[in-house]
């Protein structure tokens, strides 16, 4: 294999009924930085029925290069036919890198590409690099549940593929007047290729507004909360912050808060301006989803717990003091109460 | 209706702990378990065996101790297990792996229904099972709630980001479970004691002719680790004293505005 005929970082644009997912523009960001070390262009691939939202959105986070693959056959996400779509892509334009969201379809997708393409795909992945001399993209993840980060190098093969997930990166700053390269193919997938066929959809009911990955507050609760009528008072702080309410595996393990709030490994990763760890101990596993939140804040009643080694401010106390104290001051603050 | 089902022996991750001196992980004394997503596939495959008749089939990849993995799942009622293992198997990726595993469904099968966890918690990486797939040429569908078979055609519910898609496949198909699929059974004092007994038989690279063998191990893995490390934790934590929490909370407050963070 001649690795250098593999030129150009691949972004996919993961989208739901046309609308396109955050991670998608947050691996831009990335793609951006590992195309500026290979010196090659950061590209985004969009395919679905309805892509003009996309298209737009990949414009506006710079991508140089856009591939729209357009079909009624794309309106729901298929291994098939998007692996098919995807796969005469990278057939025809030799990918270097391919970035794609660790999303329930992205992970999907990922591996089908990897198989065909006979080359490796590194999933999570919490940090990228390119190393000089040969070019490989470093691809950094935890394993062991977070206890254990590893660098993988994918040397042999290209493209080099990895997942990373939502809300493991910011989304980068948009960019103005950049006019990218459009490159529509045409390329239908045969109904009779695609064996599998979503037939019907049901909307996840969530609660509040704000979706945990894209809240820039979070305040979540652990086992030392109690029960799950406690996590009222964490929405009541986290709704006066503007934010969303998290938990560790230990509260959603308990059933107090449903599998969809979970902060951590097998949960979701966050990064968002402030993290509030309410009764949570940081086993390493929670500690695997939020670290790179730009400020901590730990209360626990446990001085060694571990959280605290994370945290960048900690109160060793009482949950049940703390959390009403502090919707009693943010109330205050907003003149909401005297 | 035949169904296999792999799982996977894991080190229960959250049990493991960090020697703070030497910086690395304790492994030792860490119990092994059946990685608990198998566990939902497994339970999932008992459950479609009990409505549609057939055998459930467990296959685990992995040293011989991951016996004991096999042995829990017949005692929950599976009703044969195979070890896949060889040295020339070690250090396989998710390439390598799937692809091992793929020649074992041919050899054993053919099966309607192939199951496994969404992940496994060590590795964390979600592609093995739909690499199967990919390598044996058939349909899957990734961490499914519930799935109702009828005739050749599954209906399966799936649970993406934004909610529940209902899909409709024929088999063969490969399925991922999640916790949410079902509840794991426990398993019966006779099943345990039957499945002491048990004969488990090894699969080994002799047992797979057809295997191409720059696929597998080491040498046929397309990712390698470079390095490892454990994660530095910053220990900057300013403690905040409670003297009454409304004081606590106001001086924590004052500092977030300070930092410009509120």
């Amino acid at each position: 294999m001649d690795l250098k005929q593999y030129q150009d970082v691949w972004v996919f644009i993961d989208c739901f009924q046309g609308h396109p997912k955050d991670v998608g523009y947050e691996l831009l960001g990335q793609g951006r930085l590992l195309a500026e070390a290979l010196k090659q262009k950061c590209c985004a691939v969009i395919i679905g029925e309805n892509v003009d939202e996309a298209i737009k959105g990949a414009t506006e986070y710079g991508a140089d290069i856009i591939y729209v693959v357009r079909g009624e056959e794309y309106a729901n996400y298929s291994a098939d036919a998007y692996g098919h779509a995807f796969l005469e892509l990278c057939e025809k334009y030799h990918p270097n890198t391919i970035l794609i969201g660790a999303t329930a379809n992205g992970r999907d997708l990922g591996s089908k590409l990897a198989i065909r393409l006979k080359t490796g795909l590194t999933a999570d992945c919490t940090a990228l690099s390119v190393e000089e001399d040969t070019g490989n993209v470093v691809w950094e993840r935890p394993a062991f549940g977070g206890n254990l980060y590893a660098r993988i190098l994918c040397s042999e093969t290209r493209p080099q593929m990895g997942t990373v997930r939502p809300g493991a990166f910011k989304k980068p700053q948009k960019c103005q007047n950049k006019l990218p390269v459009m490159i529509r193919e045409d390329i239908r997938t045969k109904q009779e290729d695609i064996l599998t066929k979503v037939i019907d959809f049901i909307k996840a009911n969530d609660e509040s507004g704000i979706k945990l990955e894209e809240a820039e507050y979070i305040v979540a609760g652990g086992r030392g909360l109690k029960g799950a009528e406690n996590f009222a008072m964490l929405k009541e702080l986290a709704d006066l912050l503007g934010g969303s309410v998290g938990a560790s595996r230990a509260a959603v393990d308990a059933g107090w808060i449903p599998q969809s709030k979970q902060v951590g490994q097998t949960g979701k990763t966050v990064t968002p301006k402030v993290y509030i760890a309410c009764g949570i101990s940081g086993a390493v596993q929670h500690l695997a989803g939020m670290t790179e939140s730009d400020t901590i804040i730990a209360i626990n009643k446990d001085a060694s717990a571990p959280i605290f080694e994370v945290a960048d401010y900690g109160i060793v106390g009482d949950v049940f003091e703390m959390v009403p104290a502090m919707i009693k001051e943010m109330r205050i603050s907003k003149n909401l109460e005297q | 209706m035949n169904i296999v089902v792999c799982v996977k022996q894991v080190p229960d991750t959250t049990e493991i702990k960090i020697d703070p001196i030497k910086n690395t992980l304790i492994r030792q004394g860490v119990p092994s378990i059946m990685n608990p997503f198998d566990k939902n596939a497994l339970e999932e495959a008992i459950q479609l065996k009990e409505q549609h008749s057939g055998s459930v089939t467990v296959i685990s990849m992995g040293p011989e101790q991951a016996k004991a993995t096999l042995r829990e799942a017949l005692s929950m009622g599976a009703d044969k297990a195979y070890l896949v293992t060889d040295r020339a198997f070690g250090g396989s990726d998710t390439y390598a792996t799937s692809y091992i595993l793929s020649k074992v469904i041919e050899k054993l099968g053919p099966f309607d229904v192939i199951l496994g966890g969404k992940q496994a918690i060590d590795g964390d990486t979600g592609q093995t099972a739909p690499s199967i797939a990919e390598h044996l040429g058939i349909a899957r569908l990734t961490h499914i709630r519930s799935m109702k078979i009828d005739g050749n055609k599954c209906v399966v519910e799936r649970e993406i980001e934004e909610g529940i898609e209902i899909v409709e496949a024929k088999l063969p198909i490969l399925c991922t479970a999640t916790k949410e699929t079902n509840k794991p059974r426990y398993a019966t004092i006779k099943g345990k004691i039957e499945s002491l007994k048990a004969d488990i038989e090894n699969i080994t690279l002799a047992d797979l002719p057809n295997m191409d063998t720059t696929k597998i191990g080491l040498k046929g893995s397309p990712t390698r680790v470079k390095s490892t490390f454990i994660p530095e934790r910053k220990s900057s934590c300013e403690m905040l004293e409670i003297v009454n929490p409304r004081e606590t909370a106001k001086v924590l407050f004052g500092k977030l505005a300070e930092a410009k963070i509120l």
